[in-house]
C-alpha cells in the first residue's frame, strides 16, 4: 500500500475547552496590573524595580531549575512569573535587590520546585518566601520603618501597625476611600483595594480562580473582627478596616486562591476560606503579627489536604441494593 | 470545537446535537461496495478453530459461524464470496475477528431465518439477532438467571454532534412502536422506556412505550446517568446494568426486530450521522461491512495525512487507524477531524485546578484519581477514589488545564484493575 494515509489516534475525548495554564496566568497577572502600577504610579523607580526584579529572577530560577531537574523549561506556562508578580506586590518599593533575589529563590525553589514543581507544592510559594522573609528579616517588612524616607502627600503610616500599637483611635485617620484607593503605606501591590476588588472579580467571573475561596474568606475576615469589634470596640478595630487593609484583599483573590494548595471541593473551599479569615483576624487581633492573612493562609494549606477528603458520595456510593 | 466561554464561571453546558442540525432532510443511501468487511468482538481468552473459509460463497442475511464450538456468529450483509480472514487487536486489547467479502452487485437473500427462525422465544432470538443494527450487546437481554425487569430505549445519542437514535424515533415512530412489542415478546418485560428530548415528545408518545423527556445537555443520556436520573437507581461501582435488571437498547435496534420478523429478513444497513471537519452533520445510511473510505467518497468528504477518523463522537468516540475500516453494526456515527483541531495532549502534571472536579457528572475526585492512576495505583484509585463510578464521559479531559489525557488513564485502570486483583489471587 504505497498511498496509505496515516490517521491521528488517541484516546477519546477529541475535543477540549481550549484552556491553557499559560492562558490562566496571564489573566491572573493581568489582573493583578491594577494594583501593580497604582504602587508603581505611587512609589516610583523603586517600586517598578522590585516589580521587574521580582518577576525576571522568577523565571530564571524556574529556568535553573528545569536544568537542574532536567525537566523541560517550563517558564512559557507564566507560573514563574505569576509568582514573582505576586512576591513583589507583597514587598514594600524599598525593598533591596538582595531580598528580592532571595524572596524569589524561596518561592520558587524551596515553595515551588522542590516539592516536584508545579502542582506539588503544598504551600503557596510566594507566600512561603514572604514568611521566611518575615521571621528573618523582620525590619524588611515593617512598612513603617521601610518606607520611612517616602512622603506622598498621605497618611504615610501602616494601619495594621498602627492599629496594633495605638489602638482603634487611629482607625478614623483612614477614610474608607483612602483605603480603597490605597492612600496609606503599604506593599506594592497590596493597597490599591479597589483595584484588587476589580482583578478579583474579574478572575471569578472569567471561572479563573474559585469564587468560593475568596468569598468565604472575606467572610471569614468580617464576622470575625465584626464579633471582636462588639467584644471591645476600644481594642478591636471593625471588620471593614480589617478588611480594607494588610493583605486581606490580595490574600482572598490572589493567594488563597492558588490552585495547589486550595481546595477544590465545595464544602472544603468554605471551610478553607473562612478558617483563613478567622485566623487573619486572630492573629491580627491577638498574636504576635501585625498582618496575620501570611500565617493564617499557610495554616490552611496545611490543612488542605485532610480537608479535601470532604467529598460527595461518588455515583452509585454507599447505596444498598437488596 | 466549543470552547470555554469568556465568563467560564459555571458549568460548561454542553448540548446534544438535535436533528435540527442535520444536512438536508434525507437519510442519505450509501451505494453498496464491492468490499465489505464484517467484524466480530472476540470474547477474551482462546480462539477456536475457525469454521469460515476463503473462498466460501455467502448470501444476504446469511448466518455464518465463526467456529465449531460455541455460539459465536455474524450475520452477512452481502452477497459474494469470502475473500480474507484475519485477527485484529486493538490497543484497548479488544480482538477482533474480520471476514471480508467480495460483494456481487445482485442480493441473494438467505432463507434461513425466514423458514426457522421467526419465532420470539429468546434463545432463538439470540441465535439469529446478535448482529443486528443497532445492537451492542443483545446476550445482556436474554440472560436467564438475572431476569430483566426494565428496558430503557435511549432516544438521545451516545454523543455530542449525533443524531442517529433521534432520527430514528422521528421518522419511524411507528416502526418503532411495532418493535417494541417484538421486544417484549422476546424479553418478557413489560417495563419499557423511551427516553426522548423534548423535540421528540409527539413522535415518541406514538410509540406505546413509557416516555421520559430529558433536556439533551450533555451527558445526562448516558446509561450510568440515566439509572439515577429517570429510575433513582444509580449503579454501585462493582455491578452492573444487568444486575439491576435493566438493559439499554437503541431505537434502531428496535426498528430491527420489527423488519426482520414482518419481512422475514435480517436487516442489513445501519444509519449513521457523519461528523465533518466544519462539524457539519449529515445522516445516511449504508451496509454493515461497508469501508469507511468508500462513505467519505461518497459525501465528498477529503482526509489526508494527520486527520483524525473516529467512530462515535467527539467526547467518547474511538479513534480508527485506517479507511479500510468498515462500519460495524454498532457504529452510530463517523467524524472526521482536521490535522489543525487535533489537540494534543500534555505532559505536565495536574495543578489541582479543580476543573475536572466541578464537571464529572459521577462526583469523583478525578483531581486525586489522575495523581493515583498515573502512578499505576489501580486498586486505590477503584477503592479510594472511584474510578469505577466513572461513566466515561471524557468531560473531565475536555475542560483539564494541562490537557491530561484523564479519559485514556481511566480507562487504562478499568482494564488494568482485573489483570491486577487476578494476579494477586493467584498470589494467595
Ligand atoms: S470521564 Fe471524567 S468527568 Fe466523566 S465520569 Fe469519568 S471521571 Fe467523571
Ligand atoms: S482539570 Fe486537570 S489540572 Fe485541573 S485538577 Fe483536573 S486533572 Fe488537575
Amino acid at each position: 500500500m504505497t498511498n496509505q494515509k496515516l490517521f491521528v489516534s488517541s484516546h477519546a475525548p477529541y475535543w477540549h475547552n481550549k484552556s491553557s495554564l499559560s492562558m490562566k496566568s496571564y489573566n491572573i497577572m493581568l489582573a493583578a496590573l491594577p494594583a501593580v502600577i497604582m504602587g508603581i504610579y505611587q512609589y516610583g523607580p523603586p517600586a517598578l524595580g522590585v516589580v521587574a526584579l521580582s518577576v525576571s529572577t522568577a523565571m530564571i530560577w524556574e529556568l535553573i531549575m528545569n536544568y537542574v531537574t532536567k525537566r523541560p523549561a517550563s517558564i512559557g506556562d507564566g507560573n514563574a512569573a505569576v509568582i514573582g508578580l505576586l512576591l513583589a506586590m507583597l514587598l514594600p518599593a524599598s525593598t533591596p535587590w538582595w531580598t528580592v533575589l532571595i524572596g524569589t529563590f524561596l518561592a520558587i525553589v524551596v515553595g515551588k520546585q522542590i516539592f516536584g514543581g508545579i502542582g506539588c507544592n503544598p504551600l503557596n510559594p510566594a507566600l512561603v518566601s514572604i514568611a521566611i522573609i518575615l521571621l528573618s528579616w523582620k525590619g524588611l517588612l515593617d512598612f513603617d520603618e521601610a518606607l520611612v524616607n517616602y512622603d506622598l502627600g498621605f497618611y504615610m503610616v501602616y494601619p495594621l501597625a498602627a492599629l496594633k500599637y495605638l489602638g482603634t483611635s487611629v482607625v478614623s485617620n483612614y477614610s474608607v476611600g483612602d483605603l480603597l484607593m490605597g492612600q496609606y503605606a503599604g506593599a506594592i501591590g497590596s493597597t490599591f483595594g479597589l483595584g484588587l476588588i476589580i482583578g478579583g472579580i474579574y478572575l471569578i467571573l472569567r471561572g479563573m480562580i474559585r469564587w468560593e475561596i475568596s468569598i468565604s474568606f472575606l467572610a471569614g475576615v468580617f464576622v470575625t473582627a465584626f464579633f471582636f469589634n462588639i467584644a471591645d470596640s476600644e481594642k478591636y478595630a471593625g471588620p471593614l478596616f480589617h478588611l480594607l487593609t494588610g493583605y486581606t484583599l490580595i490574600g482572598a483573590f490572589f493567594l488563597a486562591t492558588e490552585d495547589s494548595s486550595s481546595p477544590v471541593n465545595f464544602i472544603p473551599m468554605l471551610i478553607y476560606g473562612a478558617c483563613a479569615g478567622f485566623l487573619t483576624v486572630l492573629i491580627r487581633n491577638i498574636g504576635a503579627f501585625v498582618d496575620g492573612t501570611v500565617f493564617a493562609i499557610l495554616m490552611m494549606n496545611i490543612a488542605n489536604p485532610l480537608l479535601d477528603k470532604i467529598r460527595p458520595k461518588a455515583l452509585g456510593k454507599g447505596i444498598k441494593h437488596a | 470545537m466549543i470552547k470555554k466561554p469568556f465568563f467560564g464561571l459555571g458549568k460548561s453546558k454542553l448540548q446534544y446535537s438535535g436533528i435540527k442540525n442535520i444536512e438536508g432532510k434525507d437519510v442519505k443511501e450509501i451505494p453498496p461496495s464491492t468490499r465489505i468487511t464484517l467484524m466480530h468482538k472476540s470474547p477474551d481468552g482462546e480462539l477456536g478453530e475457525l469454521v469460515l473459509s476463503i473462498g466460501d460463497e455467502v448470501r444476504t442475511g446469511q448466518k455464518l459461524n465463526l467456529r465449531e464450538i460455541g455460539e459465536e456468529y455474524l450475520t452477512s450483509t452481502a452477497t459474494g464470496t469470502i475473500t480474507d480472514i484475519s485477527h485484529t487487536t486493538e490497543y484497548t486489547g479488544q480482538t477482533f475477528t474480520s471476514v471480508s467479502i467480495e460483494a456481487k452487485p445482485k442480493d441473494l437473500w438467505d432463507d434461513e431465518f425466514e423458514k426457522t427462525g421467526k419465532d420470539t422465544a429468546p434463545e432463538n432470538a439470540l441465535t439469529f439477532l446478535s448482529c443486528l443494527p443497532g445492537i451492542s450487546d443483545l446476550s445482556s437481554f436474554i440472560k436467564t438467571d438475572n431476569p430483566l425487569n426494565t428496558i430503557i430505549i435511549n432516544g438521545l445519542d451516545r454523543d455530542l454532534l449525533i443524531a442517529t437514535n433521534q432520527i430514528i424515533v422521528k421518522t419511524e415512530a411507528e416502526h418503532l412502536a411495532e418493535g417494541i412489542e417484538y421486544l417484549k415478546k422476546i424479553t418478557g418485560v413489560s417495563r419499557i422506556i423511551l427516553v426522548v428530548p423534548p423535540s421528540l415528545r409527539m413522535e415518541a408518545e406514538k410509540s406505546g412505550a413509557e416516555v421520559k423527556v430529558i433536556e439533551p445537555v450533555y451527558p445526562d443520556a448516558i446509561p450510568g446517568l440515566l439509572m439515577k436520573r429517570i429510575l433513582d437507581n444509580p449503579v454501585p461501582p462493582s455491578k452492573n446494568f444487568e444486575d439491576l435488571g435493566v438493559a439499554f437498547i437503541s431505537p434502531e435496534a428496535v426498528v430491527a426486530l420489527r423488519t426482520a420478523f414482518v419481512e422475514g429478513k435480517l436487516p442489513v444497513t445501519k444509519v449513521l450521522t457523519v461528523i465533518d471537519k466544519d462539524n457539519r452533520l449529515t445522516c445516511i445510511k449504508a451496509r454493515i461491512g461497508t469501508p469507511v473510505r468508500d462513505i467519505l467518497s461518497t459525501l465528498n468528504i477529503d482526509v489526508s495525512h494527520g486527520d483524525r477518523l473516529v467512530f462515535g463522537g467527539p467526547m467518547s468516540g474511538q479513534g480508527i487507524y485506517s479507511e479500510d475500516m468498515p462500519i460495524l453494526h454498532d457504529t452510530d456515527a463517523i467524524m472526521v477531524q482536521d490535522k489543525s483541531q487535533v489537540n494534543p495532549s500534555g505532559n505536565d502534571p495536574c495543578i489541582n485546578c479543580g476543573e475536572c472536579v466541578r464537571v464529572c457528572p459521577a462526583k469523583i475526585p478525578v483531581n486525586m484519581l489522575i495523581r493515583l492512576l498515573e502512578n499505576g495505583l489501580y486498586e486505590e484509585a477503584a477503592q479510594e477514589y472511584d474510578l469505577l463510578s466513572c461513566v466515561e464521559c471524557g468531560l473531565c479531559s475536555y475542560v483539564c488545564e494541562m490537557r491530561i489525557p484523564i479519559s485514556h488513564y481511566i480507562m487504562l485502570g478499568k482494564h488494568e484493575l482485573p489483570l491486577t486483583e487476578g494476579l494477586e489471587e493467584s498470589n494467595d
